[in-house]
């Protein structure tokens, strides 16, 4: 088939109505989520911490899409233009993670230590950080990255809705004339918000690599995630035929280098606090090797970077579906288990301690986030029916 | 005047055949046929590459990955093992204060070890298949031949090949739409 050859995707078949079901199972979840959450630690530590781990976890999805959306705009990609509406409906989720933040706005003088007035009176270097922590200004923050996420999400989304009516190819290219500084602004929201969420947990402490770290697992969270995403598509009819197992394996493929690209910042961040061993710096750490964390930690080398190095590496296993299924559980599971270890010894030093609390959490977040993505997809087709690159998209085989 | 290195080719009178096509297309479906009559020592050559003709001769996947993991997992045991002795048996030094035995500050070297043998042996293992260098070829005695960097197109089938029969093998090339079938002789001679 040449790119010339007129090409049409039936938009009855590829219609994004074959997410819809989400919403149904993502609002039942949700609502479970909510309630158990709330009776089982409402108001509590250890509500507020749960929350912040299962939201920074979707978010992560979410912003990975942002960025897997922005990067195959810039690059004029063709491969991926028949799967890319499905992490476009990912993306566009983002504006609820304002309304999800409300409960760790509600919590933040729990979670974070140095909001609290009397912690820093004490501590000269907390006061020396006041000009950047300051509750004023972390709230300041916080609204930049909501608009700024939200504008990116929903105007790349919805120009790229548009194309499908249009097929105006001028779309395409003020897309792409935009991508670029939408990257910038990715970078650096991404980069301040895993310093202000996550970082400003432990105020003494520092790590120019923190921003990069969560970075790097939000693009192998959501890479795994778009695997999941078109099986279940495939489960309901749709995409099939379209999204094609040459796509399925350059995911894959993608998923393998982001994965070497988790392990090697993770190393790197480790190295550089190892070997410099300065005590402001290596009390992260220090934290980290205390009972379960310390195994937690091991299980990360282990279950994030070498198991799904080895099991990704033959072609074979890249474009055979059973495998590629059980690899994203597997991997989704593994950055639940990063951002747990990342976040919770500071509510539980003692060792881990993953309870119900955490799963009810993870339930509410991650249900609201589903119903969103299953109202927002079921409102388009599943493919950009007339992308200027779809023919050539359709036709792409893996040499 | 035959080359510096001999052509790893065994002994014999004749190269092989060489038919010529005058398309692309054409090339693309003799090959197809080449490829189903069960032939395995011969190649298609053209100007420029063809989108799919590697399915159309019937060529497998390479074997190239093997040599390369083999070599990185190499390099990978043979750098952090020579830094764990040098470091830690043959030479102890102690260094700010850190263990003889420490894994972490020999990563970086352990991966760059990985990294350049697997490099390596992948350029030199590339080589190695496609028989490199080759300063010599009996298709270059073929004064048709040198069309080929500009108009032609080639199939050349090789006399060792176990379906090789200079007379069967001839009609089949000239039944797959060729514009000239010739003999080529094992070294460099004209016509």
């Amino acid at each position: 088939m040449s790119a010339g050859h007129a090409v049409t995707v039936d938009p009855a078949q590829h219609s994004g109505k074959a997410l819809g079901r989400l919403t149904g199972i993502g609002a039942v979840l949700g609502v479970i989520g909510l309630g158990a959450s709330l009776a089982l630690a409402g108001g509590t530590k250890q509500f507020y911490f749960s929350w912040l781990v299962a939201y920074m976890y979707f978010l992560s999805i979410a912003l990975g899409a942002l960025f897997f959306v922005l990067v195959h705009t810039v690059t004029r990609a063709a491969w991926g233009v028949t799967l890319r509406r499905v992490v476009e409906n990912v993306m566009a989720t983002l504006p609820v993670f304002a309304l999800l933040f409300v409960p760790i706005w509600l919590g933040r003088h729990e979670i974070y230590e140095w909001m609290h007035a009397e912690a820093a009176a004490h501590n000269p270097i907390i006061q020396g950080k006041a000009a950047f922590l300051n509750e004023g200004f972390w709230f300041t923050r916080a609204i930049f990255y909501f608009v700024a996420w939200s504008v990116l999400a929903t105007w790349f989304s919805t120009q790229s809705q548009k194309q499908d009516e249009t097929g105006e190819e001028r779309i395409s290219a003020r897309l792409r004339g935009a991508a670029p500084i939408g990257i910038v602004l990715f970078a650096l929201t991404t980069t301040f918000a895993t310093i202000d969420w996550m970082m400003s947990l432990e105020p003494m402490w520092y790590s120019t690599m923190i921003g990069v770290y969560f970075f790097s697992g939000a693009v192998v969270a959501i890479l795994s995630f778009t695997l999941l995403l078109v099986h279940f598509a495939y489960a309901q009819g749709a995409l099939r035929g379209v999204v094609t197992v040459e796509h399925l394996q350059d995911v894959a493929k993608l998923l393998f280098g982001f994965t070497i690209f988790w392990a090697y910042i993770a190393f790197s961040q480790y190295f550089l606090i190892w070997y410099a061993n300065i005590p402001e710096e290596t009390i992260y750490y220090m934290k980290r090797q205390v009972g379960s964390w310390q195994s937690a930690g091991m299980m990360l080398a282990l279950g994030h970077f070498l198991v799904p190095f080895f099991f990704l590496m033959p072609r074979a296993v890249k474009r055979q579906s059973a495998l590629l299924i059980v690899m994203a559980i597997w991997q989704l599971l593994m950055h639940f288990l990063d951002l747990h270890w990342c976040i919770m010894p500071n509510l539980h030093p003692e060792g881990m301690k993953l309870g119900l609390t955490d799963v009810a959490a993870f339930a509410a977040v991650g249900g609201i986030f589903l119903a969103a993505l299953g109202w927002v997809s079921s409102r388009r087709a599943l493919v950009p029916l007339r992308d200027p690159r779809l023919p050539e998209s359709l036709s792409f085989e893996n040499v | 005047m035959p080359g510096f290195l001999p052509p790893f080719f065994p002994e014999g009178e004749h190269f092989g055949l060489l038919a010529e096509y005058d398309s692309p297309g054409a090339l693309f479906h003799a090959c197809e046929k080449v490829r189903d009559a069960g032939y395995s020592k011969w190649d298609a050559h053209s100007p420029f590459p063809i989108h799919g003709i590697e399915k159309a001769m019937g060529i497998g996947r390479s074997r190239l990955p093997y040599v390369t993991l083999v070599c990185g997992l190499t390099g990978v045991i043979g750098g952090m093992a020579l830094q764990l002795w040098a470091n830690g048996i043959a030479y102890p030094m102690i260094i700010s204060g850190k263990p003889f035995f420490n894994w972490q500050p020999y990563v970086p070297i352990t991966f760059e070890c990985g990294i350049l043998l697997a490099a390596l042996s992948t350029v030199f293992g590339m080589f190695a298949f496609n028989k490199l260098p080759m300063h010599f070829h009996p298709l270059f005695g073929v004064e048709r031949f040198e069309k080929v960097t500009d108009d032609g197109f080639f199939i050349s089938v090789e006399a060792w090949d176990p379906k090789f029969d200079a007379a069967a093998t001839e009609r089949l090339l000239a039944s797959t739409g060729a514009t000239n079938v010739q003999l080529v002789p094992r070294r460099g001679a004209t016509s």
